[in-house]
């Protein structure tokens, strides 16, 4: 069995002293420990981005895409070996603008995946440009004068789509986080944890004192039920999306590869590919 | 007796023409007789004109013919516009209801026959049935039994009831008898009989599904483009019989980034698309090169630019294929000319992808994706799955702990051994940025020129067998050469020519990557003149022989793109045209 140890590949993250991301690879590879994954069972598919670079920094099977892409290729990862443990990752931008589309596609189609944005509110690979997640008014390169476009929410953006798991962390809690992976990796079908991980270098409004003061933690609700959607939303709205724990969940939707027709318990990519002759025979005389 | 006899059957779009020249192309394609036919079509459901042309030859042929026999209109519109088809002597057989007539412009001799084909169906059961009532009066011009169709209205419409079929019949025999009232018989209308062969029927693009079948593909992301989408809509049907999946994606992003995924993980996987779709696919497609994915993309050429001519033939996506994704990757390019060469050409598709563990593009076009052949019946024995170099158990076993597998190692010949996500001792690392032998970032200036080197270095100086094939005189005066489904007006037109004296030769391009140059140049050598024929408006393939350093003194592009495919007399009128102009 593996544990933790196994999940490290003592690969130098390429990330800035105090980065957010540093806690959101600790958390995951944790949580892999944690569930006893093998590291070859385990696939680990990124954007591009700071955020994108996780994948070659734990000791696992790692594809490293291109922007915004992360979810399509994960979900062929997935269609390909239904027995892997398929982890899609990437930053705000990568998630919620360039790849923004496949992320709400992802989410109601439901394949038995987990999706860990890495959020914080700005583009840091090129430099400090404004991103989907960036507050109305924030400055930043190409918002010299303040953000004229509001802040999209992630969180109920992935509730209208049908999420069926959905949790947001902040990086300077990692027990709680690995806690939420966790509970996204063992969910069956497709599950979004959120986190808000600062960039210490290019947003210097999102910091881990702002975040600190402003985030409210759903385990002091408790009356609210995750299981219920409405209140999800509610919730969210309620709070501006600065929450953090377990949003919502749905245990009762099959994901995607329980409902394919024709699938097989044993992963595709293990089948034998030859057309048996008279399969074949009977194909083509469909055409006479 | 006739050796082939072109029929065309108008009317507007939801009215059924599509199914009575199926019906009408696969009662005749199962009595022994070869088919080719091509159907003209709009952007839309229901409304426009519409026209299913038919041939039907005692040998094979691969285009429409260049005269139609028979029109069957459904409305005074298919007459007006493909009147001008018919031949002299021709017929013309219009629905009664509007009264048709024949326009001022028709040729000498052309007959018209109103037959009341939707008061006809009415009294047989019901007016939809008055594609019925047309195959009948056909039936009878052409000397056919009225029941030549009903083995195929036995198939299609059995399942659901008897009285059906009957009525259908019916309506066929009520045509039949019409036709018969007007007196006389047909004999310049009569075909030799079929030599009795077997033929399947299909369309280009239900070839490379199948293809795909055979070759063990189990994953298809696609999203719906004409003319691509048959290739998906095959494949929903068939896959999950084996296991695997077609997945509807939210755009064409998608359908290649989740192709990319699934050959990662080791499936056989493709997707397919056409034009617009194959310009969204391009970043993906870089992916696929840098990364080493094997992937098969199916591009069904149509009319462009952008949205351009969706439902119309055009060969202008080879420069795209070829040169549209930014960086240089191996690619791997196969253009098919036949149905029959669509299933085999995308068993090598897969097998090359592997091999090469680069992406496979199987190019088609319209006519080729959508015009309905009679094929040779396909060869299992040929079939052959070779998933190139896979990395052994042994290989796997001797990678040590905390170390990482060697999936870019750089080999003599540049290609490296594969290993899957679930194999123990094969973890490696995969990125688009430039890498180590591991898949490590590394973009080092000499390591960047080496793994440059290792990808391009797959595919340089090589041929693919079977690149080019040569018919006609080897020493021509004239050498055409052409790519995909163009091989069959060309090839029929060289013949046409040679049988009357000419010496026309005729090379027709299989592999536009990696380019067959060697073999080109052996036949341009031995031309005095060289056309390439093409449609698109630019000569993009004569511009990839001069990019390729294939030179000819005598070489000119014959280009058409007005959205249909050539015919042979066209072909065969630029051959002699240009043959008069060289030898003043």
């Amino acid at each position: 069995m593996a544990t933790v140890k196994e999940f490290r590949n003592n690969v130098r993250p390429n990330w800035c002293p105090g980065c957010g991301d540093f806690a959101v690879q600790a958390a995951l590879q944790r949580a892999l420990g944690n569930l006893n994954l093998e590291p070859e069972n385990v696939a680990i598919v990124s954007g591009i981005g700071c955020s994108g670079r996780i994948s070659g920094y734990v000791n696992a099977y790692g594809f490293h895409g291109v922007h915004g892409r992360s979810l399509p290729i994960a979900q062929g990862v997935k269609l390909a070996n239904r027995d892997l443990t398929v982890i899609a990752s990437g930053g705000d931008g990568d998630g919620f603008g360039i790849g923004m589309g496949h992320f709400m596609h992802a989410a109601r189609r439901n394949m038995d995946m987990t999706y860990i944005v890495m959020d914080n509110q700005i583009y840091g690979l090129t430099k400090g440009q404004h991103s989907p997640t960036s507050a109305f008014g924030f400055k930043a390169k190409t918002t010299p004068a303040g953000n004229i476009e509001n802040a999209i929410s992630p969180l109920q953006i992935a509730l209208a789509a049908g999420i069926t798991y959905l949790a947001q962390g902040f990086s300077h809690d990692v027990n709680q986080l690995t806690e939420l992976i966790q509970g996204g990796i063992e969910h069956k079908g497709f599950s979004l944890i959120n986190v808000f991980s600062p960039c210490v270098t290019y947003n210097k409004v999102n910091t881990y004192e702002w975040y600190k003061q402003h985030v409210v933690h759903l385990e002091d609700f408790p009356d609210y039920n995750t299981a219920d959607r409405s209140a999800a939303m509610a919730k969210v709205a309620e709070t501006d999306g600065l929450c953090t724990g377990l949003v919502y969940h749905d245990d009762t939707r099959k994901p995607f590869d329980q409902l394919i027709q024709g699938y097989k318990p044993e992963p595709i990519n293990a089948q034998n590919l030859t057309l048996e002759r008279e399969m074949f025979d009977k194909v083509m005389e469909e055409f006479a | 007796m006739l050796q082939e006899l072109s029929w065309k059957v108008g009317g507007q779009q939801g009215e059924g023409i599509d199914s009575t020249g199926k019906t009408f192309a696969t009662s005749l394609n199962r009595m022994g007789y070869y088919i080719y036919s091509y159907r003209h079509f709009s952007s839309r459901i229901k409304g426009g004109h519409t026209n299913d042309r038919v041939r039907i030859s005692t040998s094979q042929k691969g285009a429409s013919a260049d005269f139609l026999d028979i029109l069957l209109a459904f409305d005074q519109e298919t007459i007006d516009f493909n009147g001008h088809e018919l031949r002299s002597g021709g017929i013309v057989i219009g629905d009664a209801k509007f009264s048709p007539v024949l326009p001022a412009d028709i040729a000498q001799g052309v007959r018209l026959f109103s037959i009341p084909f939707t008061k006809l169906a009415e009294q047989s059961g019901a007016a939809i049935m008055k594609n019925m009532v047309a195959l009948g009066a056909t039936a009878r011009v052409m000397g056919l039994e009225p029941t030549f169709c009903a083995p195929v209205l036995q198939s299609m419409f059995g399942r659901k009831s008897q009285k059906i079929v009957d009525q259908n019949l019916g309506a066929v025999q009520a045509g039949y008898d019409a036709m018969s009232a007007e007196g006389g018989d047909f004999p310049e209308f009569q075909l030799s009989p079929p030599v009795p062969d077997k033929h399947l029927l299909m369309i280009g693009n239900d070839a490379i599904g199948f293809g795909a079948l055979a070759a063990g593909a189990r994953v298809m992301p696609a999203y719906p483009i004409t003319p691509a989408s048959d290739v998906m809509e095959y494949l929903i049907k068939k896959l999950p019989l084996v296991g695997g999946v077609v997945l509807q994606t939210e755009d064409e992003i998608a359908a290649l980034n989740m192709t990319i995924g699934a050959a990662y993980a080791g499936a056989r996987a493709l997707t397919a698309t056409s034009g617009p779709g194959l310009s969204l696919m391009m970043e993906a497609l870089g992916l696929a090169g840098m990364t080493e994915t094997p992937v098969v993309i199916v591009d069904s050429q149509r009319g462009g630019p952008s949205t351009g001519l969706p439902t119309k033939h055009e060969q202008s996506d080879m420069f795209a294929v070829l040169f549209g994704n930014h960086g240089e990757i191996p690619k791997v390019v196969l253009a098919p000319s036949t149905p029959e060469e669509c299933f085999y050409a995308t068993i090598d598709a897969f097998n090359y992808a592997e091999q090469y563990q680069c992406p496979v593009i199987l190019i088609t076009d319209l006519a080729l994706s959508l015009a309905s052949q009679s094929v040779k019946p396909f060869d299992y024995d040929a079939v052959t799955i070779d998933r190139g170099r896979l990395a052994t158990a042994e290989e796997l076993a001797q990678t040590e702990q905390g170390q990482m597998f060697k999936r870019y190692e750089r080999t003599q010949n540049g290609i490296s051994p594969r290993s899957f996500p679930g194999q123990k001792g094969g973890i490696h690392h995969v990125t688009g940025v430039e890498h180590s032998e591991i898949g490590r970032p590394d973009e080092i200036a000499g390591n960047h020129t080496a793994m440059m080197d290792k990808r391009l270095g797959k595919l340089r100086n090589i041929e693919l067998p079977n690149s080019v094939t040569y018919t006609g005189e080897a020493n021509p005066d004239v050498l055409l050469v052409g790519v995909g489904s163009s091989a069959g007006p060309i090839g029929e037109a060289v013949a046409r020519l040679n049988q009357e004296g000419l010496r026309i030769g005729h090379a027709h391009v299989k592999v536009l990557s990696p380019f067959p140059v060697k073999t080109l140049q052996s036949y341009l050598a031995k031309a005095k003149q060289v056309i390439v024929a093409e449609s698109n408006g630019t000569g993009q393939l004569l511009q990839l022989m001069r990019l390729s350093g294939l030179m000819h003194a005598e070489m000119s592009s014959f280009l058409k793109y007005d959205g249909t495919p050539f015919l042979p007399n066209e072909i065969a009128a630029q051959v002699k045209g240009s043959m008069l102009a060289w030898q003043r």
